[in-house]
This record gives C-alpha cells, sequence and structure tokens, in this order.
C-alpha cells in the first residue's frame, strides 16, 4: 500500500500528539512526586524534595499495601489462569451446544461496570448461604477480593489462550496424532508449549487488571485488608501525606515498563506473518 | 515488629513537631500538632512532644489481656489522628485501623456490613445503629473515663436505651457559617447570604452533600417563614418539607459545590472558590493553615450540629480494642487532643482542666447549656413527629433520602 | 528462549522425544482411550470447573442482586426485610414519572451518552494511531511504540484521575490565599483550561480507556496480511479507499472489541468522574448508585443496578454480532 509522504507525516504528528496526551498527565504525576510543597495542586516545575520518596519507605502503610495488591494480583491471576485455559481448550477443540452462551458469560464480568460487580458480590458474600447439611458465609477480605478478581480476570487469560489456539494449525494436533501421540503426550508436547507465551501474556494482563483494580476491591475487602488502590484512595484525602501516593504510582509505572515490554513480545509471538 | 512499630511513632511524632513549625512557610503557632484559629487560639496541652508525657490514662488490665491485636474503626475525618493514634497503639498494642466515614448514612451502611468494630457516630446515625441491633449496650464499668464525662451528654436520647448508656459520648459542635473575609469585610450573621442570593457569595456556596442537609433548610425556614410553623427541622410534614427541598432547589443556582469529603471544601475555601459555605470547624482550621482568608460564625438563627457518641459494633471481632479506644478516646489528655485538632467541645470534663485547655473549652462552649439551645443536633427524622405533634405524620428519613436524589441527579 | 520460543519446537520436540516417551503410562492411556470419541465428556472435563465458577460466584451472585431489589426496606433501621415489594423496581424504571425521568432514566441516558462519546473518540484517536504504528512505522521501533501506547495502563488508575485534576483545575477566585489560586497545570502554562465538569470528564475517560481500544485494533492491523492491502493498491484503491473499504471492514470485530471496554468502563464509572468534576453535580450514573447504596438502601441500589446491566447485556450482543469476542 502506497502511502503520500505529507500523509504519513500527518500520521506520524497525530501520533504524536496522542502520546503527548498520554504521557503529559504521567509527567504531571511523576513531577508532583518530587513536589516541594505539600500540596496536590501544580505547583510549577521549579524545586524538588526527594522527602516524599523517602517518607514512602519510612512508613508501612504503602509497603504493606503494595505486598497485599500483590499477593492479591498473583493468586487472583493463577486462579483466573486455570480457569481461563481450560475454558479456552474445551471453546477451541469442541463444538457444542450453548458455546455462545458460554463465551457470552465469561465476558460479561468485565463488561459490567465495577459497581454492579462489587455490589452484587458484597451482597452474596455477607449472607449466610445454607446448604441443608452446613451453611457458610464467604465474608470479606483476602479471599474475597481474590475470588472477585478471579472472577472477571477468566475472560482475559481465556481470549490470550483461545486466540493461540485458534490461530495455531489443527493440523499440528492431527500430526501429533498421526506420529502416535495419546492426547496427554499432544497437551504435553504440542499444546501447552503453543499456549505458553499466551499464558504468560494473558497472566500479566489479569496481573495489571487485578492490580490496579478499586471498585469492586472496595466492595469485597471488608475492613482491615488493604490494597494499594484502597490505600491510595483513603491517602489522596490525607493531609499529612498527600503526596505519597504519587510517589507509589511513579514507582509502579516504572516498574511495570519491562513487565509491559515482556507481555508485548509475548502476545506478538503467535501471529502468523 | 515492634521495633518498627516504635520507630514508625517517633518519626510521626516527629514530622507532626516538624511539620507545625515548618509547614509551607507559614507562622504556624500551634505547639499541639493541631492547627491555630482565629475564632479559638486553641493554646493547647503542651504534652505532645517525644518522650515524657503523661498520657493520663492507664489500660484496664483485663481488657488488655484479652486485647486482639487491632481495630477497625470507623470516623468522623479528624477523630483518629497519628498524634494520639500512635501513644495508643503503644499503650495497648491494638494497631488502630481507620476509616473515615463522610456522611452518617455511610457510617450506618458501613456499620451494617458488620465488619467494623464501632464507630464514632453522630445523633442521627446513633438512632439507627440502636434499631438495627448494630451495637451493643455498654458496660460502664469498663470505661474509666466515663465517669467524668459531662453529665448533660450522658443517657441522651441519642445515645441510650430505656436509661442505659449505648456507648461513650465523644463531643460536640455546630455546623457553621464559613466565609471569604476579604468578599465579606462585614462578618455575615445569617444563613440567607446561602439562600437568598445577592450576596457577594453568589455563585460560591459550598453546601454539605448529604439528605441531612434538608434540616439546614428547614432550620432557616423556621426562622424566616414562621406562618410554616416549623419548631424543630427534624419534624416536618409533607408540606414543610416540601418548602425546605424547595428552597434547596433555589439554592442550586448559587452554589458552587456540594461536599462529602472535608478536603475538597477545604481545597475550595483556599483557591477562592467557595466564598461562603456550611462547614465543620475543622475544615475551617486546615484552610486557615494554609492560608485562606476566612472566618466561621454560628449564625442568629442557631444551627444543625452534632453530639458523637463512641459505639461498639455487636458484631465487633476486635472488642476488648475497640473497649480500649473507646476509654482512650474520652479519657482527657486523648479527648482534649481530639477537641483541639477538630475544633469542639471535649466531652470529658476533665479535658477541660488540662494546661491550656480552659480558654479552648470556654470558646467551644464546653459546659454552656444556653450556647446549645439553638444547635439543633442530627437526628433521624421519621413518620412520628419528633416534636411531638399529633394527628399529622412527618416525613420518614427515608424521605430525605430520595428528595436529596433527586436535587442532585 | 529463542525470539518466537512458541513456533520452532512445536514439532520437533514431541519427535526429538519420543524415544524417552514412548507412550504415557497405563492408567493415562486408559484415560486417553476413554476419551477418545466422547466428545461430550471431553467438553463436560474441561468446561466443568470454570463454568460451575462463573455460574456460582458471578451469575449466582447477580441473580441474587435482583432478587435483593425486591425487599422492602425497613424505614427505622434501614435494613432490608424479607418482605417483598415491587416498590425499588418501580423507583427505578416508572419512566413516565417525572421524577423517576429527572432522578434516575435521564442520568442513565446522559452517561450512556457520554460512554457512546468517549468511544466514538476513542475509536477516532485509535484507528489512525493503530494505523501508523502497524503499518507505517519502521519496524524496530513498532513495539516500543505499542508499548509506550499500553503502558498508562499500569500507572493507576486512581492516580490518574488526580492527575487529570492537577491537569484541569481552573484558576482560583479573587479572594484566594496566596499561592493557591494559580490553577492547574494547562492553566498555568498554556491559560486555557477546560475546567473541572463535563469536558474535564470525557477528556479524563478518554485519557483512561484509550489503550484498552488501541490494542485490539492494532492486533487487528497486524493480522492483517499486506499482500491485501497490496492488491488493493494494484487494482487502483486510491489508499483512503483501500482505509474505508478494505480495512476498515475487516477491522470491525477489533473495534467491537475495543468499544466493548471504552463502552462499560465509561458507563460504570464514577469516581474519576467525581475527582474532575469538584463534586458540583452528580454526573454520571454509578454516583447515583452509590449515594443510594450509601443511604443506606440497598434494594434500592440493586433496583438501579438493572439499568447498566440490562443496557450491558445488549450492548454485548450487539457487539457479539460484530464479532467483538473473537477479538477482545
Amino acid at each position: 500500500m502506497k502511502i503520500s509522504l505529507p500523509s504519513k507525516l500527518a500520521l506520524a504528528a497525530f501520533t504524536g500528539l496522542t502520546l503527548l496526551f498520554l504521557y503529559l498527565p504521567l509527567a504531571v504525576v511523576a513531577r508532583l512526586s518530587f513536589n516541594p510543597t505539600k500540596s496536590v495542586g501544580w505547583g510549577g516545575w521549579s524545586g524538588f524534595t526527594l522527602d516524599w520518596w523517602r517518607q514512602v519507605w519510612e512508613v508501612d502503610g504503602p509497603k504493606d499495601a503494595l505486598l497485599a495488591s500483590c499477593k492479591v494480583a498473583v493468586t487472583a491471576m493463577v486462579v483466573a489462569l486455570v480457569l481461563g485455559t481450560l475454558a479456552a481448550m474445551a471453546m477451541a477443540r469442541f463444538q457444542f451446544f450453548g458455546k455462545n452462551a458460554v463465551s457470552f458469560i465469561l465476558v460479561l464480568p468485565i463488561a459490567l461496570p465495577g459497581i454492579v460487580t462489587g455490589i452484587a458480590m458484597q451482597n452474596t458474600f455477607s449472607r449466610t448461604i445454607d446448604l441443608g447439611l452446613f451453611s457458610f458465609r464467604v465474608g470479606f477480605g483476602f479471599h474475597a477480593v481474590v475470588m472477585a478478581h478471579a472472577t472477571f480476570c477468566v475472560v482475559i487469560a481465556f481470549n490470550n489462550v483461545v486466540a493461540r489456539l485458534r490461530r495455531s494449525s489443527p493440523n499440528l494436533l492431527e500430526a501429533s496424532a498421526d506420529l502416535g501421540a495419546q492426547g496427554t503426550q499432544t497437551f504435553r508436547y504440542v499444546t501447552f508449549p503453543l499456549m505458553r507465551s499466551a499464558l504468560v501474556a494473558g497472566g500479566i494482563l489479569a496481573f495489571a487488571l487485578s492490580f490496579d483494580e478499586i471498585v469492586v476491591t472496595t466492595f469485597t475487602a471488608g475492613a482491615g485488608f488493604e490494597t494499594l488502590p484502597k490505600w491510595m484512595l483513603a491517602q489522596l484525602s490525607n493531609r499529612q501525606n498527600p503526596l505519597l501516593p504519587y510517589v507509589m504510582a511513579t514507582l509502579v509505572m516504572v516498574v511495570s515498563i519491562p513487565l509491559a515490554w515482556l507481555a508485548q513480545r509475548l502476545s506478538e509471538g503467535g501471529t502468523d506473518h | 515488629m515492634r521495633a518498627t512499630r516504635a520507630a514508625v511513632a517517633l518519626l510521626a511524632t516527629f514530622s507532626i513537631v516538624t511539620a507545625a513549625c515548618s509547614d509551607d512557610d507559614k507562622d504556624t503557632t500551634a505547639t499541639t500538632g493541631a492547627p491555630d484559629t482565629t475564632t479559638a487560639d486553641t493554646g493547647g496541652t503542651d504534652t505532645t512532644t517525644a518522650g515524657e508525657t503523661d498520657y493520663l490514662w492507664t489500660p484496664n488490665a483485663d481488657l488488655l489481656a484479652a486485647a486482639e491485636g487491632e481495630v477497625n474503626i470507623i470516623v468522623w475525618a479528624g477523630y483518629a489522628e497519628e498524634a494520639w493514634v500512635t501513644p495508643f497503639e503503644e499503650l495497648t498494642s491494638c494497631t488502630v485501623n481507620v476509616t473515615n466515614g463522610e456522611t452518617s448514612d455511610q457510617m450506618v451502611q458501613l456499620m451494617q456490613g458488620g465488619e467494623y468494630d464501632g464507630v464514632s457516630a453522630s445523633g442521627d446515625a446513633t438512632q439507627r445503629l440502636i434499631a438495627g441491633d448494630e451495637v451493643e449496650e455498654i458496660d460502664t464499668a469498663e470505661y474509666s473515663s466515663y465517669a467524668d464525662i459531662f453529665e448533660g451528654l450522658k443517657l441522651q436520647a441519642w445515645n441510650s436505651v430505656g436509661g442505659k448508656p449505648m456507648g461513650i459520648p465523644h463531643g460536640r459542635g455546630a455546623n457553621l457559617l464559613v466565609f471569604n473575609t476579604e468578599a465579606f469585610p462585614e462578618a455575615p450573621d445569617s444563613w440567607g447570604v446561602m439562600f437568598d442570593g445577592g450576596a457577594a457569595s453568589d455563585g460560591a456556596v459550598s453546601v454539605y452533600d448529604s439528605p441531612i442537609y434538608i434540616a439546614d433548610a428547614a432550620l432557616y425556614l423556621m426562622a424566616t417563614q414562621p406562618e410554616l410553623g416549623i419548631t424543630d427541622p427534624y419534624a416536618l410534614d409533607q408540606a414543610q418539607f416540601d418548602a425546605a427541598v424547595a428552597l434547596l432547589e433555589q439554592q442550586k443556582a448559587l452554589t458552587s459545590q456540594y461536599w462529602a469529603l472535608y478536603t475538597d471544601q477545604q481545597a475550595g475555601l483556599e483557591d477562592g472558590t467557595v466564598l461562603a459555605g456550611t462547614t465543620w470547624q475543622v475544615i475551617v482550621n486546615l484552610a486557615l493553615e494554609n492560608g485562606a482568608k476566612i472566618d466561621a460564625v454560628k449564625p442568629k438563627e442557631g444551627a444543625t450540629g452534632w453530639s458523637d457518641t463512641w459505639m461498639l459494633s455487636s458484631k465487633a471481632a476486635n472488642p476488648n480494642c475497640m473497649k480500649l479506644w473507646m476509654d482512650w478516646i474520652a479519657s482527657p489528655w486523648a479527648n482534649a487532643q481530639v477537641a483541639v485538632y477538630f475544633g469542639e467541645a471535649p466531652s470529658n470534663a476533665k479535658a477541660c482542666e488540662l494546661d491550656g485547655m480552659a480558654e479552648h473549652c470556654t470558646t467551644f462552649h464546653a459546659a454552656e447549656d444556653e450556647y446549645w439551645s439553638d444547635v439543633w443536633y442530627w437526628t433521624t427524622a421519621t413518620e412520628e413527629c419528633l416534636d411531638g405533634r399529633t394527628g399529622v405524620s412527618c416525613v420518614p428519613y427515608t424521605e430525605w433520602v430520595n428528595a436529596w436524589t433527586t436535587l442532585r441527579s | 528462549m529463542g525470539e518466537r520460543l512458541d513456533d520452532a519446537p512445536l514439532v520437533a520436540e514431541p519427535a526429538s522425544a519420543g524415544g524417552r516417551a514412548k507412550g504415557p503410562s497405563r492408567p493415562s492411556r486408559a484415560i486417553n482411550r476413554y476419551f477418545h470419541g466422547r466428545r461430550k465428556l471431553g467438553v463436560a472435563t474441561l468446561l466443568g470447573l470454570p463454568l460451575s465458577w462463573m455460574l456460582v460466584v458471578y451469575i449466582g451472585s447477580l441473580a441474587l442482586l435482583v432478587v435483593s431489589a425486591l425487599y422492602r426496606l425497613h424505614p427505622r433501621t434501614q435494613k432490608p426485610t424479607h418482605d417483598l415489594t415491587t416498590d425499588n423496581l418501580l423507583a427505578a424504571f416508572k419512566f413516565w414519572d417525572s421524577d423517576v425521568w429527572d432522578g434516575v432514566v435521564f442520568p442513565f441516558l446522559r452517561t450512556a451518552g457520554v460512554a457512546l462519546l468517549v468511544t466514538a473518540i476513542c475509536a477516532a484517536i485509535a484507528l489512525p494511531v493503530a494505523f501508523f504504528v502497524a503499518k507505517i512505522a519502521w519496524k524496530w521501533s513498532r513495539r516500543g511504540l505499542i508499548v509506550a501506547m499500553l503502558l498508562p495502563l499500569w500507572a493507576g488508575y486512581l492516580v490518574k484521575g488526580y492527575a487529570w485534576r492537577a491537569m484541569v483545575s481552573p484558576a482560583g477566585g479573587r479572594f484566594a490565599a496566596a499561592g493557591k489560586g494559580g490553577g492547574g497545570f494547562l492553566e498555568s502554562t498554556i491559560h486555557w483550561t477546560p475546567g473541572f465538569g463535563r469536558v474535564a470528564i470525557v477528556l479524563a475517560e478518554v485519557y483512561l480507556w484509550l489503550p484498552y481500544m488501541i490494542m485490539p485494533i492494532y492486533a487487528g492491523l497486524d493480522r492483517l496480511p499486506p499482500s491485501l492491502l497490496d492488491a488493493a493498491g494494484d487494482l487502483g484503491a486510491r489508499p483512503f479507499r483501500t482505509f474505508r473499504s478494505v480495512i476498515l471492514p475487516m477491522l470491525k470485530p477489533s473495534v467491537a472489541a475495543g468499544a466493548i471496554f471504552t463502552f462499560s468502563l465509561t458507563l460504570g464509572d464514577y469516581i474519576v468522574p467525581k475527582i474532575v468534576n469538584n463534586g458540583t453535580e452528580r454526573f454520571m450514573f454509578g454516583s447515583s448508585i452509590d449515594a443510594v447504596l450509601g443511604a443506606p438502601n440497598q434494594p434500592l441500589a440493586a433496583a438501579f443496578t438493572l439499568w447498566p446491566l440490562v443496557i450491558i447485556i445488549l450492548f454485548l450482543l450487539s457487539m457479539k454480532r460484530a464479532g467483538a469476542f473473537e477479538s477482545l
């Protein structure tokens, strides 16, 4: 496809402007994390302090919250990967009645507003559910947040894996069978290596989604369990240290650059060129 | 763990002291870690400096022995600050997890969830909490501070049932009229600036975003439209209620902000986008600290207000730490700290006897019953009229909520 | 790990490993034989766990939510009772009542309108940008560029909201405190700002969700065979024509997939809109749900959530027809 130079330049300029739009607010966040005054308002570029960065290391709150968020995100990611992969293998391999309904149910949790999911789960988890033989109450805290997050992360894992399985030729499985491989062998030597990078890419995305979630989290965390976004929400109205959330945000951003790079590289891996 | 917490405590105390000295290069003269005010020279208790503070409180030994190590509380912003939370954590080993409630409604909702151990509830929340069995009667023997609470605050309608206390009184205050001193060279003395228009603050009025604010409109009508016959801003029949809501509709044109998060109003007061509004003293204190040109008064019509009570959840997972916290926060030193910081009258009579506190107690009328006669403490409107009228039914609070939702949409 | 760690070993590995693993041990061979030709059982085994999780944890919760909308609120305790009533549903859906229209229906439609607008803007930005990155930019710069587009996803939702607050906050009033009236980044650098309010909400929402639109469109473009575009060119189509008649139709599923994210996420968002709206108006429907829930009136809040629930289901069905589910 031949595109004239002016068009190319115009598109390049537009892309540049979009990048500016995406990064200007982030620059403001990074700048505020070094703000010499204790204010979250824009105060210009002059002046610089490392006080807020130092304080983040000195108090427990942000570190504990960061750790809690990582734990939640990793656990939710693992649950979502297992559930999503199983579903993807069923959907990619078989035709069956109700297939459309299943894919709809998988997508629904991520499409419904967090406040709907949040209120629904809060309502369910707070009830004592009586099953006749025994009764139980899910309650709130780490496990509840993981359950909620895993639910809307399943579709991420599912999509990555199912896309990879669809794009890979079914001939591979047939070839494997022709060579005398049994189903479990095919999984071990063909299907799993095929999915591996999709699993990593999906896992990273699921991790990111869970790590940053705030609405469903506030409805399921209960008292005394604090993730990083929950901590940030509380801190943003804290008069003593209003800028600590900006430090944490800048930090997470910088740390996530290689992760985002890896996720992109791996999800590109399976495209046929 | 222990060492870290001690280090944090030390750091916290240190940072409060230094913050008080260096904040924004402005001269803050407060020595308590609490801000200075114009309406009140807080003076304060010179006891927050690290080291040899006498906290004037001994934890109940039985409770301490059974302390759970943690407590989850819902508080009004400013009721649980580092300056008096940290000493408590050191004295009891109960880590305090603080959640700020923005409105009484939200506090009731959170307490209904059963996840929290206790709450600093205003009168409009206490009655719903008591009716819903969310809170427990207290055993006054477990609280060494209870004996020193002002008698006028004990066993009131909002904090007791059948002569039995349902919580520990915390303190009381009035919702004040805050105004910009440059926009109003002459201090306004009426809520009219927020309702009538024609004032310097038109288009820059800041309103509390909760259905309970309908009572503020009713209070103003009580003074300005006597023909409506309002005698209690929480006992409104349909006609009176409709008049109050109509007044609020009309107020919309003057309003620049509905605030629930106190920092939002504080920011507005500082950057001059709010020139008049309904406020809490603590917000005034914080904004003044940042150089806002404001002052606050209790207008001639009187004011709505609150009398808060610390209550113990009936589903508390950490009842012993909660009881310790309730006893602590009502004890003279801690109670004085909160009262000064928040800008309200303390509930513990001995708090007023501490060094420098006498003046604070006078300013905030801790013991003056007359001052409180035209302060209408937040309470929950019920179908049965609270002013004793019979033969007419009043608009219950659930309807207040619906009206507010419509007004704000 | 090689560059294409998933492609190379596919065929080679079983062969090379063949000697070692002549076949699975007896029991698993038995399992394999058992499953062979039993399609239904295979589906059930694979799908059993994920599907029952979704049905029990999620669909079950949604069903309970709908039921809870039928409970009457106790006026004194403000807790749901077990008396059934249709009052809550009427309060949420009686659109011929002007109070319900003003308080519920109109705010919801307004919110849906914002979500559509945000989706349209995101698509309008994402299409040319993704096209540039996928088809024009130097090959070596592509991954860097696309990562740069997606990186803001990691910066933290709340902080981005406050960043926009710091961007757009207007100059203070005449009586501002010293040093407090300067306004935000835009005001103090280019002396123009949309200020708090509706424009700021749309800006912030576009900002938050744009990467979710770029991602599937880029993936879709990446999959387009270059030969197709060349063919269109060879047949005499001008670039714009090629874009409109060849690329755009093929990108429909990708745009639909992106739209699922941008529309849904905007429709449900209320925290960032509150942050950049300075509390002046309860603009997004999520704020209304949140406010009612905090009243506290759980049954009425549950009834309110049926609005987004129904609309999202309809929206998903229409996006599914556009092929979105295969391109998420």
